[in-house]
């Protein structure tokens, strides 16, 4: 294995996007471990569409960082490969729907080799997936493909709404003994805030209460997180005090924080981009019913996609749950006339 | 670009072939074969009467593919890895791993029975090609390591058709992977015969599209096996890049025990291979030169009786899997919600206790 000069770890607070922040995490990655390698479909010289491998290549060599022929199943499968053989890698789907031909490969052995194996072959990889809409992409370019993961049972599915998570995220997936679908929503690519790099990495599964309220539980998760917050600010000065639980952990689901959170308020609005039948807010909705039913004031609300294509670009804004949509599924919360 | 006719060294009457050019495998390694031979075509009578006596829940025998079995294993060192399919447990025992392991897939305890870095063999494959991939990954993470392993992938006549073919022979080659594919042409993909998986004028023909070096091989040969195969994989081991191989076989019996063949191919078509069989082909070549005799048989024969009574008195041991092994293997960490539905398992079980 070749070792190239790296860079100083970066440390302390930085002001950096969400792709930077995840550019980071893959730096620090393969600077700390030898075993990980990066590839894809022009993640090389070109530093990947969204620009996450940028620099890679140059840093680290072609051995760590290298662009593949144009297939992701070959992709996949030759992944799983190479975590059978000492390996960590991490692999780009470029787009969400793009990752649809490596299903096969994700769903009969990533997802299933520790099992099938008696934890014998353990597949410690990542697929990296930008994933969901709000940027005006025309088709095949913003599905939302969370569920299809979630549904697999031996994934583990991550989605971080800010910077700092993921960078903490992504580094703790690669860690991971365990495969990781690791989707990145697009729109919030280029957010910037700040970051603190030597801040500890949060584990995966723990959901996270990003805003405190008393009368409301907004549970998001990737794309749908800054709505909630908003959704939040604006009901703050109505006079109505929203929580927000950022849910970063679709697998595993972090069933306490978020049934602690709806008990403490009575109320809860599940938001996702996801067409919502047989969706991943739908899971959330039931477990906290079962969870938390005797605290309760009025059923769950689901804000979610239609359950349509995705729609085209001067189209989207209606699919994309938004905070007038939010505001009046809470609104529709049977509140008490007074 | 591949032969028009497959390379052959010995000729199903046992002859050694006049005309080809290629090197004759060793005595002592065709002896070896030839033992080996034995006991696949043993295991795969076994295993067929286990199907029978309710012991397997299905077994897709490579009876007739048994030369291409023993070739496969034979051809690697102990570093190299073996990429087997859903029909090559004979190539999966020939290579070490106990038979009795092996079998637990189809006898139903649990999936692979045997730990993959044993023997460096990968789990038996069931979705087709999938399993090529992944030879392409482990054979790449090798040379970014600059170990000499060679990954031997296994796949059938009909998995060339599948995609994930397409894509590993192209990454190999890419990469310059070091993978010898080996298809198993036994003509048939369950009930579809080969006719209408491809056109090409064979299937080692498909390696011109990707730029690998292809080979056809007569399947029942092991002579011609040994030399083709063990060629391929120096030629990987030496940094030529992948290899494809294709073997011209004939699969004699039923995809599986549940299949009915006389539905898709007349009796007479299975008989017309039948005095092509790999066995009776070596066994003939090795009395002629005065290598097996009648004790030497005996000795053969002896060591599959031994595997064929070691698989016997496998499947008639009766394991009671253990329901907690449902949740143990998901992840390293048992997520909460697993940890509790295993607990429902558990008290489902005890309450099961109870009343008996």
């Amino acid at each position: 294995m070749s070792t190239t000069t790296t860079q100083p770890a970066p440390t302390g607070h930085q002001k950096l996007t969400m792709a930077q922040a995840l550019n980071h995490a893959l730096r620090d990655e393969m600077s700390a471990d030898p075993s990980v390698v990066v590839f894809g479909e022009d993640v090389g010289a070109l530093g990947g569409v969204f620009r996450i491998t940028d620099g890679l290549t140059a840093e680290f060599g072609d051995t760590r960082c290298f662009d593949t022929p144009l297939a992701e199943s070959g992709i996949v499968g030759m992944a799983i490969g190479m975590a059978m053989n000492g390996m960590r890698p991490v692999v780009e789907m470029q787009f969400d729907a793009f990752g649809y031909p490596a299903f096969e490969q994700v769903v009969s052995h990533v997802a299933k080799m520790r099992n099938r194996t008696r934890g014998a072959v353990t597949l410690p990889m990542v697929i990296r997936v930008p994933y969901a809409g709000g940027i005006g992409g025309v088709e095949h370019h913003c599905d939302s493909s969370e569920a299809y993961y979630a549904h697999t049972p031996g994934l583990q599915v991550l989605t971080p709404a800010d910077a700092a998570d993921a960078y903490g995220l992504l580094r703790a997936a690669i860690a991971s003994p365990d495969p990781v679908v690791f989707l990145e929503p697009k729109k919030l690519y280029w957010a910037k805030e700040e970051v603190d790099l030597s801040a500890e990495v949060p584990g995966i599964g723990r959901a996270v209460v990003r805003r405190a309220g008393t009368d409301a539980t907004l549970i998001a998760y990737g794309p749908s997180v800054p709505v909630a917050l908003e959704a939040a600010a604006i009901a703050a000065q109505e006079g109505r005090s929203l929580q927000v639980v950022d849910v970063r952990s679709i697998v595993p689901f972090d069933d306490e924080t978020v049934a602690a959170a709806v008990r403490s308020t009575g109320r809860a609005v599940v938001i996702a981009e996801a067409p919502g039948f047989a969706s991943v807010a739908s899971e959330i909705a039931a477990r906290v019913t079962e969870r938390c039913f005797h605290s309760l004031a009025a059923p769950i609300a689901r804000v979610t996609g239609f359950d349509i294509p995705f729609p085209p670009p001067k189209l989207e804004h209606f699919q994309l749950p938004g905070v007038d949509r939010v505001l009046d599924a809470v609104d529709a919360l049977q509140w008490e006339t007074s | 670009m591949p032969t028009a006719v497959p390379v052959q060294l010995i000729g199903p009457d046992g002859e050694r072939v006049a005309t080809s050019a290629r090197a004759m495998p060793s005595d002592a390694d065709l002896v070896r074969a030839y033992t080996a031979l034995v006991a696949a075509r043993r295991l795969n009578d076994q295993a067929y009467a286990l199907v029978r006596q309710g012991r397997l829940a299905v077994y897709p025998s490579s009876h007739g593919q048994e030369a291409c079995q023993v070739a496969a294993a034979q051809v690697l060192d102990a570093a190299d890895w073996l990429f087997p399919t859903y029909r090559d447990t004979a190539a999966v025992v020939a290579r070490g791993v106990p038979a009795g392991e092996v079998l637990v897939l189809l006898k139903g305890d649990w999936h692979s029975g045997y730990d993959p870095y044993t023997h460096n063999v990968a789990p038996q494959a069931t979705p087709l090609a999938t399993q090529l991939l992944h030879a392409v990954g482990v054979a790449h993470a090798a040379r970014l390591r600059v170990e000499p392993t060679v990954v031997l992938a296994m796949c059938g006549d009909g998995a060339t058709s599948e995609g994930d073919f397409h894509e590993a022979l192209n990454f190999a080659a890419v990469f310059r992977a070091p993978v010898v594919f080996f298809v198993q042409n036994n003509e048939y993909a369950i009930s579809v015969p080969l006719a209408r998986q491809s056109v090409a004028p064979s299937l080692a023909h498909k390696g011109i599209g990707y730029g690998i070096r292809g080979e056809r091989v007569d399947g029942n040969d092991a002579a011609a096996l040994l030399t083709v195969l063990g060629d391929a994989v120096t030629r990987a081991r030496e940094g030529a890049g992948p290899q494809l191989i294709e073997a011209h076989t004939y699969r004699m019996q039923a995809h599986t025990n549940a299949d009915d063949a006389r539905r898709y191919r007349a009796d007479a078509d299975v008989a017309a291979w039948e005095h092509r069989d790999p066995l009776a082909r070596l066994s003939t070549y090795l009395r002629g030169r005065g290598l097996l005799d009648d004790a030497g048989q005996q000795v053969a024969d002896a060591a599959a009786e031994e595997l064929a009574a070691g698989m016997r008195e496998e499947l008639f041991r009766d394991v009671t899997p253990d329901p907690a092994d449902l949740f143990t293997h998901v992840f390293a960490v048992p997520t909460p919600q697993l940890i509790e539905q295993s607990a429902v398992v558990a008290d489902e079980q005890s309450r099961e206790g109870a009343l008996r």
